[in-house]
């Protein structure tokens, strides 16, 4: 059999609205995803021979609810950064054929139940210091202080991905900002903005990865995995570092480029993990689109916007669409490529890359069947 | 600046020297009696080496300022009557990088590499918590 049918592929995706939703939970927004994706691949549960979960308080409740019993299980932490890992282990385990249909369940209702990130009992607690923005807080002071990063620089950022929102029903917040919005916007911890921050909402995601040979026989359009890469930056991590994770994001760029000869020229949207809105500069940089430190003046021309040289984050992502920790862009990725992301729709989109840079970076490069 | 409102911090079983030496007004880090490396926040091993094998060095309490942010958000409520408070990022003499409030300057005075000094700031009859003050005249005095 050929390497390519061997391919993983997506075959279904399934996602829930995103709001507050008091009345169910993170197992039953998981449950609905799953079965909107069960539904979009068509096939059942009991094909379902992989298990991949995050976020979801309890695999072995959702495995119970769902009826499942897969020759792989696993649950992983409830970080954004476990997203592009549960892609890549699903490709590992389909292309060693380990599994044939491996179905990645995410499930989030911090917002129903008032769970923020931040405040809790942690390394610098003493000192008031906590949540993963202030973080990204000290990083964006240095990188301002480094290459001249300006506050109006980043402001593209967050308007374009609301601009992008503004197209999407299923985003949370679709009102344009203007550059005055973003300036006046109150500081959450300077000098990240309000507009710089992920939205935090309820939902749930799902994800069906089987191989192409078995996608064919299956309803839903498959989208292939062309390439998948990851490096760490867990050394040193209680103080994020100083060199905006560019090793880690230069060796997971090599691979991911390297193993299926994709180039950036090839690439027609981008999905960049934007927890805040200076990790897009970070990613953009480190995967070498641009210079480290350019990548605020490269934006500016609108490259990040629908009709612009790399489209990205087209749903609205975490900024503006909803803060589903990288699963609702990989949808969004797999959207774009099958055609299906109506009203934002990139033309002739082939191929989109997937990108996040945290302490656990990766990518994923989406194209079309062959 | 109200210490007794800010959170208490989490002494676990290798930080807890670290505490009692700043209780003693001393700023101690870890250091692996193997290979030398510094370490902080404290913890079990050395990962340049690996040794378990350390004791615990005095630190100058000298640093410049690497990074800071200012927090408006409220992420406890018992700092709601102190925010904006800052946190910098600062690299000590020793290499080391710490995270602490900056205090007697104001948010608007704080620079890249600005010099500062550890204070110990006694809270209350069981807690020292060490800050850091600029070691350069303040163009605007402050009290904060």
């Amino acid at each position: 059999m050929s390497p390519v049918e061997q391919s993983a592929c997506v075959v279904g995706v399934g996602t829930t609205e995103w709001g507050s939703f008091p009345d169910t939970d993170a197992h039953g927004l998981g449950i609905q995803a799953f079965k909107g994706a069960l539904e979009d691949a068509g096939v059942g549960a009991t094909d379902i021979d992989g298990l991949i979960t995050s976020r979801i308080p309890s695999y072995t409740q959702f495995a119970d609810a769902t009826g499942i019993d897969p020759s792989f299980t696993v649950a992983l932490p409830a970080e954004g950064r476990q997203s592009g890992v549960a892609i890549g282990l699903a490709k590992s385990l389909i292309d060693s054929h380990q599994c044939d249909v491996v179905a990645l369940v995410y499930g989030n209702n911090g917002r129903s139940q008032r769970v923020y990130y931040g405040g809790g009992d942690e390394a610098f607690s003493a000192w008031g210091f906590t949540s993963p923005g202030a973080q990204h807080a000290l990083l964006l002071r240095q990188h301002m202080h480094r290459y001249g990063t300006t506050p109006d620089q980043l402001a593209e950022v967050a308007i374009t991905f609301r601009h992008h929102a503004s197209l999407n029903p299923s985003a949370v917040m679709r009102e344009p900002i203007t550059r005055q919005d973003y300036h006046s916007s109150r500081f959450i911890v300077e000098p990240l903005h309000l507009f710089d921050y992920c939205l935090i909402n309820d939902g749930g995601v799902c994800l069906i990865i089987t191989r192409q040979e078995r996608a064919r026989d299956l309803r839903g359009t498959p989208v292939r995995i062309l390439g998948y890469g990851q490096a760490a930056s867990l050394t040193g991590s209680p103080f994020y570092p100083n060199d905006f994770f560019y090793p880690a994001l230069q060796r997971v760029a090599k691979q991911t480029y390297e193993q299926c000869g994709v180039g950036k020229e090839d690439l027609d949207a981008l999905m960049i993990y934007d927890n805040f809105s200076p990790t897009v500069l970070f990613t953009l940089e480190g995967f070498g689109f641009c210079a480290p430190g350019e990548s605020a003046e490269w934006i500016q021309e609108g490259t990040l916007r629908l009709g612009g040289k790399y489209p990205t984050n087209t749903s609205g992502g975490h900024l503006s669409e909803s803060y589903m920790q990288g699963w609702a862009l990989n949808v969004e990725a797999v959207r774009q490529v099958r055609g299906d992301a109506s009203g934002r729709q990139v033309p002739d989109c082939r191929t989109v890359q997937y990108m996040a840079a945290t302490p656990i970076s990766s990518s994923v490069i989406y194209g079309r069947e062959s | 600046m109200n210490p007794n409102m800010w959170p208490r911090p989490d002494i676990t079983l290798w930080s807890r020297p670290f505490w009692d030496g700043v209780r003693r007004h001393e700023l101690i880090a870890q250091r692996c009696i193997h290979c030398g490396q510094l370490r902080y926040p404290p913890g079990p091993t050395c990962n340049r080496c690996l040794s378990d094998r350390h004791d615990w060095t005095r630190l100058t309490g000298e640093g410049q300022v690497q990074s800071w942010v200012v927090f408006h958000q409220v992420y406890w409520n018992e700092l709601a009557t102190e925010v904006p408070y800052n946190v910098a990022l600062i690299r000590l003499a020793e290499d080391v990088l710490f995270i602490s409030n900056l205090v007697g300057v104001d948010h608007a005075e704080v620079h890249m590499g600005m010099p500062v000094r550890v204070v110990f700031d006694d809270v209350d009859d069981d807690l020292t918590v060490p800050r850091f003050a600029p070691t350069e005249p303040s163009t605007q005095a402050s009290t904060r």
